[in-house]
């Protein structure tokens, strides 16, 4: 039975029909096309598809819309007023976009519309009113400080009518004219207005809904699969199994081992194995489909973890065994070291499995061509890894496959596997109707592949005086059913495994193995967040057990330029660590009173509640390295309009690519950042950027994108001479325009000009970063390293074992600051991750069931988990990096977990070895003291 | 999949009580559903075939002081709760149990009705009301009936009540009568003879998993001087139930306040509280170890709001 409803929406009346499960979500983006309103998890966890109801902010997903009836309902579509034909921003979208609280973009509808309503309730709150109000909008890319400025400032412009003013962030020490200063985001604005669209927010004509049918047990044999019931359900156009994959039958980003769909007779290796596609007229019926599909399963014994799966007597998962890759690091000659050494420690730790949890659940969709080609709308981190999968299922030329990148609501590696690509492409191909394959938050937590857990074994030998002289560690990583990137991330774990020192004699083993758990991949920090959690914690142990100075120990074994990794690469420059400790212990210093940082501060008034601080560094590959080749290739055009295009396939996944792309161009054409449109992630229309991950964007894709544009000024200044008959030297690129000869052109004239000659003002750049050396074979494993230190001071609670983290100073080496409003935002989100790393993140297995397959059971951090965050930006530049730039994204998470558990020991003496911390642990070790 | 087929927003009680008993499939009533609709919607309850809103329904939704008891009915939003003057007066453990509820988006449209209905051992707000004493205004087909809290529930996630009955409102019952608010609006209210009343909600959370906290604990009690005159302790989740502290309220009651009574109060607490240990959430262990701390903190918090 149907309902009929009236109701207001953004100051317009609608009289509506609706089903009598339809959400106001569904109403709001699928009647009335108001796409702003985004779904992250249809269960009241995430705030992100918050509207306001009467005023008040309600989740859209878990409304009936039947209840919306009389009601008044405004979106993030309603806030910005038109004004003479231009959208006019509140104040509250014009600050979040001036104080570049806006990143992926995805949670900021839900951030602004709930502070809205916080802000009429409450035109000047408290800091902690509004961590009140925004306790449950979570934003993954969680740059909450920046959030909570922008709303503050927000609430001043309101109240006062004056305009906002963002904090000025310091420039780089390089700035040059645009690089190195703050430089809002291109997509900025289309993101607060809810004009972004993401791939759930496209609708093609005849379009049909895809579901999946997911094996729902960890390890079986599939024995048969009856889907006459589903493909009988009206409604229903296609279902199609393993025996309708026309193209190979498994998918993979280094290793093809991950099935498309498990046939009958073959193994399923985790709960998320797909067995059969549905394509149907609506998602309701695909998932009712689903739900008829019957399989027949022969149930194997289950490996549950890497220690179990490197037993002899474990069950194979694959054909060519259980370990993925043995990794191996040498350096020197262990027994030297060890029999040197005056103290030798040795540990174990365990880090938990943990997901991405970005907010926008997997989605694409394929539309086939009549000309025979198919096109995949998606929001992914590899576009051409995508077309080269999704063309080797369906048998085709990758040729016929076109990947139409699109905003990516967060990615942090959890978006380079192929996740519905080739299903809706198969699907799409079957029934020869455009198809989407949306996941929803359940299907994205137990499908996409995870953080390893990881079990690492640290043996330290040292001196006296803190000098290391040798480091040992044994590593166990889980990588569950498939491989994905796992060796990689693996191998980044190990070759990192004895932390940002300088140490003599140095073995590192890895097993990465197979097991029935999901796949693990890449995860920010890309194994490294794993070993220096590991390490870290180690030399803290060191420290104490050698009565020294924490700090001084680091210092002490740091590297340096000069110093040879433990890889036996020879660090040449850009080696900013010693530079990151100083600045974090003066930071520290100056925030505390007494001599002593590490020493427990009770807090007075209440001594149960203890405070300290403690510290951590690290450091981290730029590039893929490790004898790879790291290209990235960018085109740059300059259009009659005198206005450029850069294009990559390089993808921007919230982290601010599109910033760097455009400053790179508009930097050496010496024009406005507007002037500059940025296309990516089109595999038709931008040349291959290569995968997006390992922090290597700013430098491969940046470096592309600068040289693209020096080629194109040189072509230029070629025609621009011939014409005008002057030496090419002396035509300069200033304010805008192209100065020949004491006349200046702009650049209309110039392209104009150029195409009379017959020359086409376009250039193409393909970038090769530095050669670099595979494991083992000593010389240079990667092009650059970034750096950094990081303090975090805890508060613990001896009687409930609570921790709450209060500051972060975070020191960086990031070579150059391209955008430091942007690098702001990588910092505070990188913080965030490794708090929720350290505290509130846990992603559980039993027996390869997940258990927190809702978000309601993973738990992300929110703005009331925040701490103060110091970030200090240090510039060692990196030769060869644009301006001497290099990685960010992952460095800034990787100190912050170790920091934490090392200041929770400083605080109570309670040595986490276990993550994510448990609270209960504390209490009960506290306890028995 | 049809996780039912009709919804219908009643505007009275008897209307909805119609509604709930003639649908031709089984019906559920809803409030916020954000309880509800998420069970349906994950499978951990079975499809209905009507569900019947209850949030349009204005005896509902009023708040008010009937007689010496405060009214709130069981659709009020517990953002409104929280916000309430009234409720902040005379209950000012129920705010803070509401204040606690998910986030603001959530508390805009979940309910104390809800809450309560869905009997669970450590339900916030269930656990402030307990302590409040109060009483819950049920009807059915056959009438309404006021029943004590304690009565309501019968196990985990089961209450007492019977299919086509409904909670229409909670009574509690007031002291400032012939008073006024002795500190400020919010702090305590008395009846001008020297006794004062208070309560206090607090509880702990872990930082992973589940947003049900570890433990709960809410106090009502009066105040004499220096003496306790009477407590209500309800603890979540000390039972299959919402969990009362008899024996514990019974041996404060007329006992001056002090360290001495404390420790004895905790003892009594300790041997009737039954604490059970939840995977991924607590041990057991755990709980009875923090129970203390959280008792004292109440106590206290309440104490001095009474003072
Ligand atoms: C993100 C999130 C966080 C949460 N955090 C907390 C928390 O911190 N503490 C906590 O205690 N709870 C929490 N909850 C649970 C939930 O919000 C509360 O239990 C809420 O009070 C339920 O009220 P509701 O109106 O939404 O109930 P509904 O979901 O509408 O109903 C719940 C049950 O009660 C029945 N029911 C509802 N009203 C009546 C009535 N008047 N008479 C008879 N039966 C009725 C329904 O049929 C249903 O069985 C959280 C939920 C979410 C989604
Ligand atoms: S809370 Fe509605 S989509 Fe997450
Ligand atoms: S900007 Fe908030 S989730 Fe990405």
């Amino acid at each position: 039975m149907e309902n009929k409803i009236s109701l207001t929406v953004n100051g317009q009346s609608h009289a509506l029909t609706v089903t009598p499960t339809e959400t106001l979500a569904d109403a709001l983006r699928v009647r009335l096309k108001l796409t702003g309103t985004k779904i992250g998890c249809e269960e009241a966890e995430c705030g992100v598809c918050t509207v306001l109801v009467d005023g008040e902010p309600t989740l859209s997903c878990v409304y009936p819309a039947a209840r919306a009836d009389g009601k008044t309902i405004l979106t993030i579509e309603g806030l910005a007023k038109s004004e003479d034909g231009k959208l006019v921003l509140h104040p509250l979208q014009e600050a979040f976009v001036q104080h570049g609280a806006v990143q992926c973009g995805f949670c900021i509808p839900g951030q602004i519309m709930t502070s809205y309503a916080l802000l009429k309730r409450n035109p000047d709150p408290s800091s902690d009113e509004l961590r009140h109000a925004l306790k449950d909008t979570l934003c993954r890319c969680a740059g909450y400080p920046t959030i909570e400025n922008a709303i503050l400032d927000a609430a001043h412009a309101l109240r006062t009518g004056e305009p906002v003013h963002p904090p000025h962030i310091p420039d780089s020490v390089n700035a040059k004219k645009l690089i190195g200063k703050s430089q809002i985001r291109p997509d900025a604005f289309e993101k607060v207005t809810g004009e972004a669209i993401y791939t759930d927010d496209l609708e093609f004509e005849g379009m049909l809904f895809a579901s999946v049918c997911r094996a729902g047990v960890p390890h079986a044999i599939l024995k048969n699969l009856d889907i006459s019931k589903a493909q009988n359900l009206p409604g229903v156009i296609a279902v199609l199994t393993a025996e309708d994959i026309l193209g190979e039958h498994t998918h993979g980003l280094v290793v093809f081992d991950w099935p498309v769909l498990v046939g009958t007779g073959e193994r399923v290796r985790y709960v998320g194995d797909a067995l059969a596609l549905v394509a149907a007229e609506t998602q309701e019926i695909a998932e009712q489909a689903v739900a008829l599909i019957e399989p027949e399963f022969e149930l194997q014994t289950v490996v549950k973890d890497a220690v179990q799966a490197y037993q002899p007597d474990a069950p194979r998962l694959h054909e060519s065994g259980n370990l993925l890759k043995h990794i191996k690091v040498r350096k020197g000659d262990m027994e030297v070291g060890f029999a040197k050494a005056d103290v030798i420690l040795e540990h174990t730790f365990h880090t938990a499995m943990t997901d991405h949890a970005f907010l926008e659940p997997e989605c694409s969709i394929a539309v086939p061509l009549e000309d025979g080609r198919m096109e995949v709308y998606v929001g992914s981190q590899i576009p051409y890894q995508d077309r080269t999968q999704v063309a080797r299922a369906l048998g085709w030329p990758e040729q016929r496959i076109r990947i139409i990148g699109q905003l990516m609501g967060g990615g942090f590696g959890g978006k380079e596997d192929v996740m519905g690509q080739i299903h809706s492409a198969m699907l799409a191909n079957s029934t020869g109707r455009p198809v989407k394959l949306l996941f929803d938050r359940h299907e994205s937590l137990v499908v996409h592949p995870k953080r390893h857990a990881t079990q690492i074994k640290v043996k330290i030998g040292a001196m006296k005086d803190g000098r290391v002289v040798a480091a040992e560690t044994e590593l166990y990583g889980d990588t569950g059913a498939y491989a994905s990137l796992g060796e990689k991330v693996m191998t980044r774990a190990t070759t990192h495994s004895a932390g940002p020192y300088d140490v003599e004699h140095v073995r590192a083993d890895c097993y990465a193995m197979y097991t029935n758990n999901p796949p693990a991949g890449a995860f920010r920090g890309f194994g490294v967040t794993q070993s220096a959690f590991a390490v870290e914690s180690m030399m803290d142990k060191l420290a104490e057990t050698l009565g020294l100075d924490p700090v001084e120990l680091r210092r002490m074994n740091a590297l340096r330029v000069g110093s040879i990794t433990n890889t036996g690469q020879e660090l040449r420059d850009s080696v900013g660590l010693v530079e990151c400790i100083d600045k974090v212990e003066a930071e520290m210093r100056r925030l505390t009173e007494g001599p002593h940082l590490f020493t427990p501060r009770p807090v007075p008034g209440s001594e149960h509640l203890v405070r300290a601080w403690g510290i951590a560094a690290g450091y981290k590959n730029t590039g893929l390295g490790g004898g790879a080749p790291d290209k990235s290739g960018a085109e740059l055009e300059l259009y009659d309009n005198g206005t450029f295009e850069v294009r990559s396939s390089a993808a921007e996944l919230g982290q601010g690519l599109v910033s760097v792309m455009q400053l790179m161009v508009a930097e050496e054409m010496a024009v406005p950042p507007g002037q500059v449109r940025v296309l990516v992630m089109d595999t038709d229309l931008t040349p291959n950027g290569g995968p997006t991950t390992a922090s290597r964007q700013t430098y491969v894709t940046g470096n592309a994108s600068r040289l693209a544009a020096v080629t194109l000024r040189e072509a230029i200044s070629r025609s621009m001479a011939e014409k005008y008959d002057i030496p090419p030297e002396e035509i300069r690129f200033e304010n805008g325009s192209v100065r020949v000869n004491g006349t200046t052109l702009t650049y209309a004239d110039v392209a104009r000009e150029m195409k009379e000659m017959g020359q086409q003002p376009r250039a193409l750049y393909e970038y090769e970063a530095p050669r670099t050396q595979p494991l083992g074979t000593g010389g240079d494993m990667h092009f650059a390293f970034s750096f950094a230190a990081q303090a975090a001071e805890v508060e613990v609670n001896t009687l409930t074992g609570e921790v709450r983290v209060l500051r972060v100073i975070a020191a960086n080496d990031v070579g150059t600051a391209v955008n430091p409003l942007g690098l702001q935002g990588q910092v505070e989100g990188g913080v965030m991750m490794g708090l929720g790393n350290a505290l509130t993140e846990n992603f559980i297995v039993e027996d390869g069931y997940v258990i927190t397959d809702r978000l309601a059971r993973y738990r992300i951090p929110s703005i009331v988990h925040t701490p103060e965050i110091i970030s200090i930006v240090v510039e060692h530049p990196t030769a060869d990096g644009p301006h001497g730039a290099k990685g960010v994204g992952e460095i800034c998470s990787i100190p912050t977990t170790p920091a934490i558990t090392n200041a929770i020991y400083n605080a109570v003496g309670v040595r986490v070895d276990t993550l994510p911390v448990d609270q209960e642990k504390i209490a009960m070790e506290l306890a028995t003291r | 999949m049809n996780l039912w087929q009709q919804y219908i927003r009643p505007t009275t009680v008897a209307e909805a009580i119609t509604a709930l008993t003639s649908a031709p499939g089984p019906a559920l009533p809803l409030a916020g559903g954000t309880d509800i609709l998420l069970d349906l919607q994950q499978g951990r309850h079975s499809p209905v075939h009507t569900i019947v809103d209850l949030t349009e329904i204005p005896e509902m939704k009023s708040l008010e002081l009937r007689d010496e008891r405060l009214f709130i009915g069981a659709g009020v939003p517990l953002s409104r709760i929280a916000r309430d003057p009234l409720v902040v007066t005379h209950a000012r453990a129920l705010v803070e149990a509401c204040d606690l509820v998910g986030g603001p988006q959530v508390r805009n449209v979940a309910t104390l009705g809800g809450n309560v209905a869905h009997a669970l051992p450590a339900a916030d707000g269930t656990i402030g009301l307990l302590c409040l004493d109060a009483e819950a205004e049920v009807t059915g087909l056959h009438g309404s009936r006021c029943v004590p809290l304690p009565e309501l529930f019968v196990g985990p996630g089961k209450s007492a009540l019977q299919s086509g009955e409904i909670i229409v409102g909670f009574y509690i019952q007031t002291y400032a009568q012939g008073g006024v608010p002795l500190t400020g609006t919010f702090l305590a209210a008395g009846n001008g003879d020297g006794r004062t009343y208070a309560s206090c909600f607090k509880r702990i959370m872990r930082p992973q998993g589940v947003a049900l906290p570890i433990i709960n604990l809410a106090i009502w009690l009066e105040r004499n001087g220096n003496t306790i005159k009477q407590i209500r302790i309800a603890v979540g989740p000390g039972g299959a139930v919402p969990f009362r502290a008899r024996k514990a309220e019974a041996f404060l009651a007329d006992r001056p306040y002090s360290d001495e009574t404390f420790k004895t109060a905790l003892e009594a607490l300790v041997a009737e509280v039954k604490f059970r240990t939840s995977a991924m959430r607590a041990t057991s262990e755990y709980r009875y170890h923090l129970v203390g701390t959280l008792l004292k903190d109440t106590l206290e918090t309440a104490w001095e709001r009474a003072g």
